[in-house]
């Protein structure tokens, strides 16, 4: 027990999960909308623009993360010199929060579109016979109600995102969770199992709740025929 | 008829499955030769050019040229030596389980590592120092990083020395390997890479000319022979051995062929040292 | 799922002028993405303060005989066998967790369920680098490759059983019920009919995982386990050559990881005259406690109404979270299938359109 309230004293537990979330945070919002785009570029008429989004997601599908954050750092900021800041903390968190958003912007974009596929074919149909054209019928009828059906995969999704928000260690990112558990191991080996725990623990606590609320919201919208 | 096929396909492939996942399992225990044959298993790094590189099946670094010629002193010829990779975290276990007889990988003797094995050597005297690009001036040693970047490898105490004693400003940049750092340094997010010198030389003198070990090393690294705990009569051995190369200017040639391209000068204060550990 | 199912459903045939506004957005989105890799490429040519990264001479080490032979190839094999063991690890460990939770016993339902949760929550990486360091300490041989292994092993373990619970959930109860008939108890139910089906039906969705456990065998580089990240890291580490290198084996994940994408596409198909759960895999693997895509909601989407929309022919009352073998009746309840309940047909009124409703057609 002494050796949980040292750890705690000694490391900031807190800062790194906070670290981790807020990563989780940024990353979400920026793949909802890029995956909102594109889905609907998916869909859309013009050729050019579906074959782009399906390369997309097959490239970043099938890519590891690992290989993104380390291009994000050797690659875009070493090489395209693409920086957010000029400190180095801050410039690796934002680098790391874009690699993210980019690998989980496949995966929305896979969920919504398995959304849509669960919308009956009649939506569609009823929708060009009142004749509204490509934007207006899939922004007014198929998106809303294919949410209903993408909130158990985009509900993983979330929860794949912040387990995946450790991997961050990749990009330098030196506070984050992984980091400091390899650090305090580093110096605390007698106490390895606590730490284990300890950050297992958080992660327990940090995603049962949004799992249950997955389960509780998708059992509520299900899709019923 | 077709249920019986299938059943007996079903099997067969639940035993080959098995077959094969038996025998990954086992390629990644460690091979402990027990066939009598006389061999000497020297652990060495396989990723720091200039010390302990694999490259095609053979291997080249100072440290595997100190190896080879102990080894040889020994009594072992050059077929008769096995490196194996000595990762910085497993070299205190590799020794103690005895998967290797001898550990030359940038081994630093410190108090800490003497409770777990013992050390021969030292061989060399490596102290910290700076690599920067080779058109850059403005970096001439430790005090001069104040508000510049820095980078190092994730674990090492180098980068947190330099920010506590020499440069309070320094912003710290930590890549799981060398070459990630020299990339930096090369494509210019980071303005210095700190390790020990000889390493550094070792990563100068592969990058064509565009980087340079800044020459003044400010701590002292004494690299030393892991040995087993306790084995005394094998370190005065090596001692002998190491004693051996210096007074035959090996041990200047072997700087010299593994740091080529660079002025690197080992620290004339300390080196070539007097091997005495162990003993 | 072609594309041209899904979209050529939001849009009518394009008339003259339709067509002629698609070919110009055409156009113009070519043009623009054509222009921003030319920029990045540009730009990689001739990057500020740095060495041109297109230039052959930092490509040719990347790419010779040599590095093949001794850092892709041997990487690539540390990848593989890591990937192998772990798939044959989770696999059992899949089956003996995912089956006892199914069991008729509360205890083995309960520990099941606490392993099974635990392993899905903690991340890969805290898993491998707490594994790594324990296996160091231990000084048992190899500490990096059991790491990586074990780590994917119980975590693509715990994504399997809830895999088989999905599909032993999705099954039409008839198959429940016909084997109650036939005088076998629940567990022999369970061995004898029910799993066997949920194992064809789950097997596009494994092939998915498998490609996840390809993917985080990277993760083991950053325990430095010499997988095939770690190896081009090293030959990068020789030439200076570390962005050329990743790209090769970012090319080699990439192939590999596509190909058996390929497969889990085929599969369903194939496994569907096996079983007759959904064989068509949710798009994300489940993680959520208490799996809410049991539900496979691309599969109720799918089904017909059969008879030209009467009442279907067999009660699902199997769907629903927790698929159990006892307490059908309230998830049956829960879910709005109990007709003879009619406070549990309430759909909320702005749901209107979607409400099991006395309007015809639909389909």
């Amino acid at each position: 027990m002494e050796g949980f309230i040292s750890l705690f004293r000694s490391y900031n537990i807190p800062g790194a999960f906070l670290v981790n979330i807020e990563l989780t945070l940024w990353a979400a919002l920026f793949s909802t909308v890029l995956g909102l785009i594109l889905v609907m570029m998916r869909i859309s008429p013009v050729s050019s623009l579906r074959k782009v989004s399906a390369g997309y997601v097959e490239l970043f599908k099938n890519m590891p993360l690992t290989i993104i954050m380390v291009f994000m750092v050797l690659g875009a900021f070493a090489q395209l010199k693409l920086s957010f800041s000029d400190n180095f903390q801050t410039n690796f968190f934002w680098l790391a929060a874009t690699g993210l958003s980019l690998y989980t912007a496949a995966f929305v974009a896979e969920s919504l579109r398995s959304g849509i596929n669960t919308v009956p074919k009649g939506q569609a149909e009823a929708a060009r016979a009142m004749g509204l054209n490509f934007m207006q019928s899939a922004t007014l009828i198929i998106m809303p109600q294919a949410i209903r059906g993408s909130v158990a995969p985009l509900g993983n999704t979330l929860i794949a995102l912040l387990k995946n928000s450790t991997v961050a260690a990749a990009a330098s990112v030196a506070t984050e969770t992984s980091s400091l558990m390899s650090e305090m191991i580093e110096f605390r080996p007698d106490v390895i199992i606590q730490i284990f725990l300890i950050f297992a623990m958080g992660y327990v606590i940090l995603i049962l709740p949004i799992g249950i609320l997955t389960t509780y919201l998708s059992n509520k919208l299900a899709v019923r025929r | 008829m077709k249920h019986r096929y299938k059943k007996g396909l079903a099997r067969k492939a639940i035993a080959m499955v098995c077959a094969a996942s038996a025998l990954f399992g086992m390629a990644a225990c460690g091979s402990s030769s027990a066939d009598g044959e006389k061999k000497i298993r020297i652990g060495i790094k396989y990723d720091q050019p200039g010390l302990g590189f694999k490259k095609s099946g053979t291997f080249e670094g100072f440290d595997v040229d100190v190896a080879r010629y102990v080894a040889n002193q020994l009594g072992y010829t050059d077929a008769e030596i096995e490196f194996l990779e000595a990762p910085s975290k497993q070299r205190e276990a590799m020794l103690q389980n005895g998967d290797v007889d001898m550990i030359l990988a940038t081994y630093s003797i410190t108090d800490e590592r003497k409770k777990a094995v013992s050390f021969a050597g030292p061989y060399f005297v490596a102290g910290q120092d700076l690599m920067v690009r080779a058109d850059d001036h403005s970096i001439n040693g430790p005090e001069d990083l104040n508000g510049k970047r820095l980078c190092s490898v994730t674990g090492s105490t180098s980068a947190k020395v330099v920010k506590e004693k020499f440069a309070k400003e320094v912003q710290l940049m930590e890549q799981p390997g060398y070459a990630e750092c020299a990339t930096a340094l090369f494509s210019g997010i980071v303005d210095a890479v700190t390790t020990d010198d000889i390493i550094l030389a070792g990563l100068a003198s592969a990058s064509r000319g565009k980087l340079r070990v800044v020459g003044k090393p400010f701590t002292q690294e004494y690299y030393g022979v892991g040995i087993k705990k306790g084995d005394t009569a094998f370190a005065k051995q090596i001692n002998a051995a190491i004693e051996d190369m210096i007074k035959s200017g090996e041990w200047e040639r072997a700087i010299e062929k593994n740091t080529e391209g660079t002025d690197y000068q080992p620290d004339p204060k300390y080196n070539p040292p007097t091997p005495d550990e162990g003993e | 799922m072609g594309n041209s199912d899904e979209s050529s459903l939001l849009f009518d045939q394009p008339g003259p002028k339709g067509l002629k506004r698609i070919r110009i957005i055409n156009w113009v989105a070519t043009i623009l993405f054509v222009v921003v890799l030319v920029l990045i490429v540009l730009r990689l040519h001739n990057p500020p303060d740095g060495e041109n990264q297109l230039s052959w001479e930092l490509w040719k080490p990347a790419l010779d005989g040599e590095a093949w032979s001794d850092f892709y190839l041997p990487g690539l094999w540390a990848t593989l066998r890591a990937a192998f063991l772990a798939v044959i690890g989770s696999v059992v460990f899949g089956l003996v967790f995912g089956i006892g939770r199914l069991l008729p016993s509360r205890i083995v339902q309960g520990i099941c369920a606490i392993v099974i949760e635990f392993c899905r929550a903690v991340p890969v990486l805290i898993m491998m680098i707490f594994f790594w360091r324990a296996f160091a300490f231990l000084d048992l041989p190899s500490p990096s490759y059991w790491a990586v292994v074990i780590s994917l092993v119980l975590y693509n373990g715990s994504v399997v059983a809830e895999l088989i619970r999905s599909g032993v959930g999705n099954l039409p109860g008839g198959q429940h019920e016909a084997a109650v008939a036939l005088g076998m108890t629940r567990t022999q139910s369970l061995m004898s009919i029910e799993v066997p089906q949920a194992i064809y039906a789950m097997l596009p969705a494994a092939v998915t995982q498998l490609v996840v456990v390809l993917k985080d065998t990277a993760l083991g580089s950053i325990i430095m386990y010499t997988d095939l990240l770690q190896e081009s890291r090293r030959l990068g580490s020789m030439y200076f050559n570390i962005l050329q290198t990743l790209v090769v084996a970012a090319v080699i994940y990439f192939i590999i990881c596509w190909l058996l994408s390929r497969l889990a596409e085929w599969l369903p198909v194939r496994m569907q005259q096996h079983t007759l759960a959904p064989t068509e895999p949710e798009p994300v693997a489940p993680i959520a406690i208490m799996d809410p895509s049991n539900v496979n909601q691309i599969a109720v989407a799918k089904e017909g109404r059969p008879l030209g929309g009467s009442q279907r022919l067999y009660h699902v009352h199997h769907r629903g979270t927790n698929a159990r073998i006892h307490g059908w009746r309230r998830t049956r309840y829960v879910q709005g299938y109990d007709e003879t309940q009619p406070q549990s047909q309430h759909v909320p009124a702005e749901h209107h359109m979607h409400h099991r409703s006395k309007g015809a057609g639909g389909r």
